[in-house]
């Protein structure tokens, strides 16, 4: 199946936020449908399901709610992370606004299949507005007994609290946002042990992204086997791509994994602005190492495809640059968000994303020489791979690839300067 | 320290956790939102209130960009500067907002009106290039209509 008029995340249903719009509409029959069902059933349909995490690491999503120990005496939580923050992803704020119940009632069902009895959802301090709107949301269905004590009508019982974030892109990080939650700072913590079985406050703990959780309800509702059918298998549902940058037409766009990148741009996007042609392409969010233009043919937004393209599907923010893009002065305001946004923990990411972000601006000065470019690569091989978090890899990833790519646009800098200066 | 209002508020948002510690969040944006910023006498207030020591509460409002240690203007224009709305001319916003206000990014105006701010990615790239300013966002701007949205806020 790949019908791109499938929209079970965003469709357009007029007032879809408010409750009774949302239960005319077949909402909370899922859940319904979950709590008559054993816990361990939903976990096998969901891993069934192939869902994989919308948050930039695909992982799916069964795999990690079955990793909860099962008869735990301590208490389970869940932590939805809406600490929305990559640069060039702006998905998750269209579901709280348009859609809170989804991911309300993908939460409960999420809940009560891991036996969690309070789920926190931590959202990015600047979402005051989308804060606003999910509490309202949340209290309706407090309101209507879908949380809160004997849920529904049945036996089970949870709470679902907000929680807002105070700005720092690290908190996006499973380990970081638990720290945060607890009042303290938003430091990674070193893995294993992992959430599952030392998690917020030492108890068994899952972090799920919003769209991840909001994917749950139509794949009880429908079952794994139509779950699978929409989009690539190994990667299947739909997803929510926001195209930004030198594009007509911007904005979120809620399509089968798989979509060609070219029809995302050209046709859903509206093509490039001022009839430019494309230089650069990153497909999933500012981490995700950067494609040249002209390489992006036949290219299809799903995880498989994306790292055969030499790249990653992220959090599929898709940001779009024309030819007159000035690569080196992107790839310095990138690596100046990296090195700002440095937990400070780990020497190669504290120190080099400083480096790099110099390293660069020199270069962009025309300050720079050709050994700069190699000392860059030099420092990014070094902070891969070697930090507690991703934040490293995240911040690695867009130098390794803008010069492997693009090493021209570097050379050019530095030479152009010493041509002035003869 | 805090209001009747918002320390019903803080007690009501504790009880959510198991420990008073995960409020501190919460009862730091309370302070600010009632203060403006955070002083030191609002972190002891608040050490003393969730019974943690002050240099935990210190550590923790200075990791976070959104707690402020002095007033901002009453209106905090915060450019989004990220790759986005990069591409769509946030330079030439920050410096056309910077001459109609008279303050170079991270200053106040003498007069207290604004404090001029370049920030990170806020999600709102599809409608780049965007600021907020205090709670609310802006998007889709122009040299043209940050003129009148200033000028509104005169």
């Amino acid at each position: 199946m790949t019908d791109t008029d499938i929209k079970y995340l965003l469709p357009e249903i007029p007032e879809l936020h408010k409750i009774e719009v949302y239960e005319k509409e077949g909402g909370y029959e899922a859940l319904q449908k979950a709590l008559a069902m054993k816990p361990d059933d939903i976990i096998e349909e969901v891993k069934k399901s192939n869902l994989r995490g919308r948050g930039g690491a695909c992982f799916p999503a069964g795999l990690k709610w079955s990793f909860m120990p099962k008869n735990s005496e301590r208490p389970k939580y869940l932590c939805v992370n809406a600490d929305e923050g990559e640069p060039g992803t702006f998905k998750d704020r269209e579901i709280l606004e348009h859609n809170p119940h989804a991911l309300i009632e993908g939460t409960l069902i999420a809940s009560y299949a891991m036996g969690v009895t309070t789920a926190y959802v931590y959202i990015r301090g600047e979402y005051v507005k989308w804060m606003k709107l999910l509490e309202d949301a949340i209290e309706e269905a407090y309101a209507k007994n879908y949380i809160g004590k004997n849920i529904a009508g049945s036996k089970y019982s949870v709470d679902i609290y907000v929680h807002r974030g105070a700005g720092a892109y690290i908190c996006g990080e499973e380990s970081s946002l638990m720290n945060s939650l607890e009042g303290e700072r938003g430091y990674p913590r070193v893995k294993p042990p992992f959430p599952a079985q030392f998690g917020l406050w030492g108890c068994p703990t899952t972090i799920n992204n919003v769209e991840t959780l909001a994917n749950v309800p139509v794949i009880i509702k429908n079952g794994a086997e139509w779950y699978l059918k929409i989009g690539v298998e190994k990667h299947p549902g739909t997803l929510l791509y926001g195209v930004s940058g030198h594009v007509n037409n911007p904005g979120v766009f809620e399509l089968p994994t798989g979509v060609l990148l070219t029809d995302l741009i050209y046709k859903y996007a509206g093509g490039i602005r001022d009839d430019k042609k494309l230089k650069a392409v990153i497909p999933g969010g500012s981490s995700t190492p950067i494609l040249r233009g002209d390489s992006i043919e036949g290219v299809r937004m799903d995880a498989d495809s994306l790292i055969e393209a030499g790249s990653s599907i992220g959090t599929g923010g898709v940001i779009v640059m024309d030819e007159d893009t000035d690569i080196p002065k992107i790839l310095e305001r990138i690596s100046r968000f990296y090195h700002h946004e440095s937990c400070g923990q780990c020497t190669p990411c504290r120190e080099g994303t400083g480096w790099m972000e110099k390293i660069i601006r020199r270069i962009n000065r025309g300050e720079g020489t050709m050994k700069d470019i190699d000392v860059l690569r030099d420092v990014a091989d070094n902070i891969e791979g070697n930090t507690i978090c991703a934040l490293g890899d995240a911040a690695a990833w867009p130098v390794q690839s803008a010069i492997r790519r693009f090493r021209g646009e570097f050379e050019a800098k530095i030479k152009m300067e010493k041509t002035v200066a003869a | 320290m805090l209001n009747e209002t918002r320390r019903e508020q803080l007690d009501k948002i504790i009880k959510r956790y198991p420990y008073k510690q995960a409020a501190l969040l919460p009862a730091l944006h309370l302070v600010q939102e009632q203060e403006g910023y955070i002083t030191k006498e609002a972190m002891q207030y608040i050490a003393d209130y969730l019974e943690i020591p002050y240099g935990h509460v210190l550590g923790v409002v200075t990791f976070y960009t959104m707690f402020y240690d002095k007033p901002m203007g009453r209106h905090h224009i915060q450019v989004c500067t990220n790759i986005s709305c990069q591409l769509l001319g946030s330079e030439t916003l920050v410096s056309h907002i910077s001459k109609e206000c008279g303050i170079k990014p991270g200053e106040t105006s003498e007069d207290g009106t604004f404090t001029l701010s370049e920030v990170e990615c806020l999600g709102s790239c599809g409608t780049a290039p965007m600021m907020q300013i205090n709670d609310d966002y802006y998007e889709n701007l122009t040299v043209e209509n940050v003129e009148a949205i200033l000028k509104s806020l005169k």
